[in-house]
């Protein structure tokens, strides 16, 4: 077993369990090292030190006395998109810089019950938007293993808190990508379950349709722990299924003999960097030695799934984020002179470049006249992109590819051209647009930069892509590699 | 001016009587103290989301198999986008192109008795807005977000209706309708029932609509008649003088008695409906629909029916008798007091009742005399211990002091004569007291039959029995 923070979320509960070291000493070390690397790598937007040193201290009491939950005083961080009671969630915006949440989100709630402790809030791309973090109003996340590279978004945060050993684990978001690219160019594990698996109720909403709830840590075994704490059917959120939610962690070890592992024709296009092609197809051997059978499959609609997605995302968002018009909370500009007023500087100053772009490509799209030809048709595709999954899944497994087409790249190259951004989720956009579960996990390295693997499963079958991920881990080291300079 | 025709389609907005709101559970009370019932979903905060009541939904339905509509077993809700500060999410959740009722019917009675079907186009569920609140508040708007959320029913009318009698008759049916389901209280001055009018013109035998304005917000059946009519004079002078009627939205002000341009279509909002991703569709299986038929009361042209078979009363009285639930109930009750009078129930219920809530203020509900009471004035007008006309007196004591009609008659020594000698004795008085009178009725005067009547009335104090009265006094006089 190895110490903090070199030791996985599940290696500290034993630890924790056998008193081997008190959540207190935990709590401190975690929170030592944010405070020594935040400087270089502003990954949180909020530390919670005192109330998690409160926190950590009643969780000992509770552990002294032989009882606790799953997760009881291990510390984890939040992505700021997530509600948390008396607590700053800034959705990493201008927009709620002041706003302290007066409520829960149904995911902090049932991590907090199961008795984590929460480090903090983790910074993001403003509103979910963006795919390499930076586009926060509190300045972009760096990546890890290399400072002048960003981490991926939206979940950049998050995922290089977890990269760096800032924290076991981290919750995050996935509307397209969010969890899974941060997670491949991190280095990193992250699990985007199956839609309505973990409500989304106390969740800042970006896109209504495709967001939601994952996990980011450094193993499989402790992706399927904390997810199993936070999935379940929530009564606030009608979009949440109510379905048992098996036990993830005594479901991981199953043999991958005769398993179906269909390879995405699409996945593997010109997009895709040799380099990282390569690894992927190490991976895919590795997959065959442990007794899985390859087979090509296609998907003929997948490739429409980036401007279906830049359709229906924005859509949703721009209606989504008019509850923001500095009236009851929020941003409000100063002296409005109007209402109109109110309205246009209140939101004109509290959000940035890239969520007013997509605001107005949604309202764009839904106008009188425009409806039809892009929402509604992209809705079409939309379920054209389902089936073709849904066919795929008839004959094969799991689906596995490349999590991004490319490592992590420097900070700046992407921010001018929009269009080179989002096909940085060519290859994750589908899993969103289809509510299927995915997870990336690290599966080698280009140029010292690492590279993700996406497993792909069908609805609800987030078991399966956890041992179908948890098997590769056992068979390889990757994931637990440290950036150096965070061992 | 006859060369026109009115063409009319209303919106009707029903606030249904839920206990918690369409998609929180924050109350729906009228006149809590602003914001004390609007909760984290109703002020629309960051991360909360819309779980449906279960309750509106059934409403919904109800209604809509009382409107012999079809009742979708697949409906959606939608987004309507705009910004105002009393929508507090800059979107109002309602349904759109897939309402969970349509195409219903709803019989309405034309002042010559006549009936006439006015087609429901569709009738679908909504949440409210809030109010902006401006008295008291120098400089400044304040918000009460109280009313946002509570669910409504829109109910929209074919442009059936040709005159603003024949809107209010059929918004008056919808009233008595939703009250008779108990998914409206109707209470129009606290907004639970509104309307808005489409109202346009044309020449009689044109095929084409003409031009409506829609009038917005009427919450009385009076401003619904006046608004319209004042909007049919304002377009058919209109167009008279060359004019042209611009598609827009009015207000009724009830001070001038007039409708005012509110805003006009060019510049309306463009509302960027989609369906809400938040709230899955409503399915509804046959089951969950039969069983809701099961909870249908007996419903107003039903009742009015039996009530003309079973009662003997003529359509009109029916008609008046089960404008309400209450007040069928309360005639009901009076009449199993006195069975086999149900015509004399009627004339007491819808006149001399009916005028004393009227005059109150009242509701039947509140009656200051119980059926059971009312039914006991009844019984002493059917046995002839009273006639109709002292029925009239001891009701007014009733009404005022309370007690039964027996304590009442008894009191004041109303109670009827009866008695043949009795009678007799004051007619021979009275006639022996006008001579003059008795010989101008002998050489012809007939009209004096009546004066004689009067007099023997005035003399019993009005207690002498009317019929045994006339048939003495013929008998007297033709002797």
């Amino acid at each position: 077993m190895s110490d903090p923070p070199r030791a996985s979320l599940t290696e500290l509960i034993a630890g924790l369990r056998a008193r081997r070291f008190s959540s207190a000493e935990l709590v401190r070390t975690y929170l030592e090292r944010i405070d020594q690397h935040q400087g270089a790598l502003n990954a949180f937007i909020s530390v919670t030190r005192e109330q998690a040193l409160k926190d950590a201290q009643a969780a000992d009491r509770v552990l002294a006395a032989g009882g606790g939950g799953a997760l009881t005083g291990v510390p984890i961080a939040h992505k700021d998109i997530f509600c948390t009671q008396g607590v700053r969630t800034t959705c990493g915006s201008r927009m709620l810089d002041n706003f302290v949440s007066p409520y829960d989100a149904t995911v902090v709630a049932k991590l907090r019950a199961a008795g984590a402790v929460m480090l903090g809030k983790t910074n993001m791309d403003e509103f979910a938007m963006g795919s390499s973090s930076e586009t926060s109003f509190y300045g972009p996340v760096r990546n890890p293993w290399n400072p002048a590279l960003v981490p991926g978004g939206s979940s950049g945060g998050s995922a290089a808190a977890v990269a760096a050993r800032l924290a076991p684990a981290a919750t995050a978001t996935d509307t397209g990508g969010s969890i899974r690219q941060p997670a491949a160019l991190c280095g990193v594990t992250g699990i985007k379950p199956t839609y309505g698996r973990v409500s989304r109720y106390g969740m800042v909403a970006f896109a209504s349709s495709l967001d939601q709830a994952g996990v980011l840590s450094t193993t499989v075994a402790d992706a399927a722990l904390v997810l199993r704490e936070m999935a379940g059917f929530d009564p606030n959120d009608s979009t949440s299924v109510d379905a048992p939610v098996p036990d993830y962690v005594a479901q991981l070890e199953q043999p991958l003999a005769g398993l179906k592992v269909g390879l995405l024709k699409e996945f593997f296009d010109k997009g895709l960097e040799p380099q990282n092609e390569q690894r992927i197809r190490d991976a895919l051997r590795i997959y065959e030695g442990l007794g899985a059978r390859l087979t090509e499959v296609s998907l003929p609609n997948l490739p429409l799934s980036v401007p279906v997605y830049y359709v229906v995302a924005p859509a949703e968002c721009s209606s989504n984020l008019a509850r923001f018009d500095g009236v009851r909370f929020g941003h409000r500009c100063e002296n409005p002179k109007d209402l109109q007023d109110l309205y246009r500087r209140s939101r004109g100053e509290g959000f940035g470049a890239e969520v007013k772009r997509r605001i107005m490509t949604g309202t764009y799209v839904l106008s009188a006249g425009y409806y039809d030809a892009y929402y509604l048709k992209a809705q079409r595709v939309r379920a054209l992109i389902n089936a073709d999954f849904i066919r795929a899944f008839k004959s094969v497994d799991v689906l596995i590819g490349p999590t991004t087409p490319t490592p992590a790249f420097p900070i700046g190259a992407k921010t001018e051209d929009p269009i080179t951004m989002y096909l940085n989720d060519i290859y994750t956009i589908g899993a969103n647009l289809a509510g299927l579960p995915a997870a990336s996990i690290p599966c080698g390295f280009v140029n010292d930069l690492p590279v993700g693997l996406q497993v792909v499963g069908p609805h609800f079958a987030e078991a399966r892509v956890l041992a179908v991920a948890h098997a590769f881990q056992r068979a390889t080291d990757w994931h637990t590699r440290v950036p150096q300079g965070y061992a | 001016m006859s060369a026109w025709e009115t063409v009319i389609g209303l919106e009707i907005h029903a606030q249904l009587a839920t206990r918690s709101k369409i998609f929180s559970g924050s109350a729906t009370r009228y006149g809590a103290p602003p914001n004390a019932q609007a909760d984290l979903i109703d002020l629309g905060y960051p991360g909360v989301l819309p779980v449906l009541n279960g309750e509106a939904v059934r409403m919904a339905v109800k209604l809509g198999l009382a409107l012999n509509a079809r009742v979708a077993t697949h409906s959606v809700f939608a987004r309507k986008n705009y910004f105002y500060p009393d929508l507090p999410k800059g979107y109002q959740i309602s349904q759109y192109e897939l309402p969970i009722v349509a195409n219903g019917v709803l019989e309405i009675v034309l002042e010559d008795g006549s009936a006439k079907r006015i087609g429901v186009t569709r009738a679908h569920l909504e949440e409210d807005a809030g109010k902006s609140l401006h008295e008291g508040l120098p400089g400044v708007t304040g918000i009460d977000l109280n009313r946002a959320g509570t669910p409504l029913v829109e109910i929209v009318s074919e442009p059936d209706l040709r005159s603003a009698k024949e809107a209010v008759a059929y918004m008056k049916k919808v009233h008595t309708l939703v009250r008779y389901l108990e998914i409206c209280d109707g209470n129009m001055q606290e907004g639970s029932f509104r309307c808005d009018a489409n109202v346009s013109v044309r020449k009689v035998g044109a095929e084409k609509f003409g031009t409506r304005a829609e009038i917005k917000n009427l919450n009385s059946f009076r401003f619904v008649e006046r608004a319209i009519n004042y909007e049919v004079e304002r377009q058919i002078e209109l167009l008279e003088s060359g004019g042209k009627v611009v598609q827009e939205t009015r207000l009724y002000d009830p001070d001038k008695g007039e409708t005012r341009a509110m805003r006009s279509k060019e510049e309306a909002n463009d509302y960027r409906y989609f369906p809400d991703p938040d709230l899955l569709p409503v399915e509804l299986d046959e089951a969950f629909i039969a069983a809701v038929r099961a909870t249908l009361p007996e419903l107003p042209d039903q009742k009015a029916a039996r009530f003309a078979a079973q009662y003997g009363l003529s359509a009109y009285d029916a008609g008046v008798l089960t404008a309400s639930r209450d007040y069928a109930d309360f005639y009901e009750s009076v009449v199993g007091e006195v069975p086999g009078h149900s015509k004399l129930a009627a004339n007491m219920v819808t006149g001399d009742l009916a005028a004393a809530l009227n005059r109150e203020n009242l509701d039947v509900s509140t009656s200051k005399i119980s059926a059971a009471r009312l039914g006991g004035l009844l019984k002493r007008v059917a046995d002839q211990t009273i006639s109709g006309k002292i029925a009239k007196e001891v009701f007014e004591a009733m009404w005022n002091e309370g007690g039964s009609a027996d304590e009442v008659i008894a009191a004041k020594g109303l109670q009827q004569i009866t008695d043949t000698s009795a009678i007799e004795r004051v007619i021979d008085e009275v006639l022996a007291r006008n001579p003059g009178q008795l010989a101008d009725y002998r050489s012809g005067k007939d009209k004096l039959f009546g004066f004689f009547v009067g007099q023997v009335m005035k003399a019993t104090g009005g207690k002498a029995n009317p019929g045994q009265l006339n048939e003495l006094l013929k008998k007297k006089l033709g002797s």
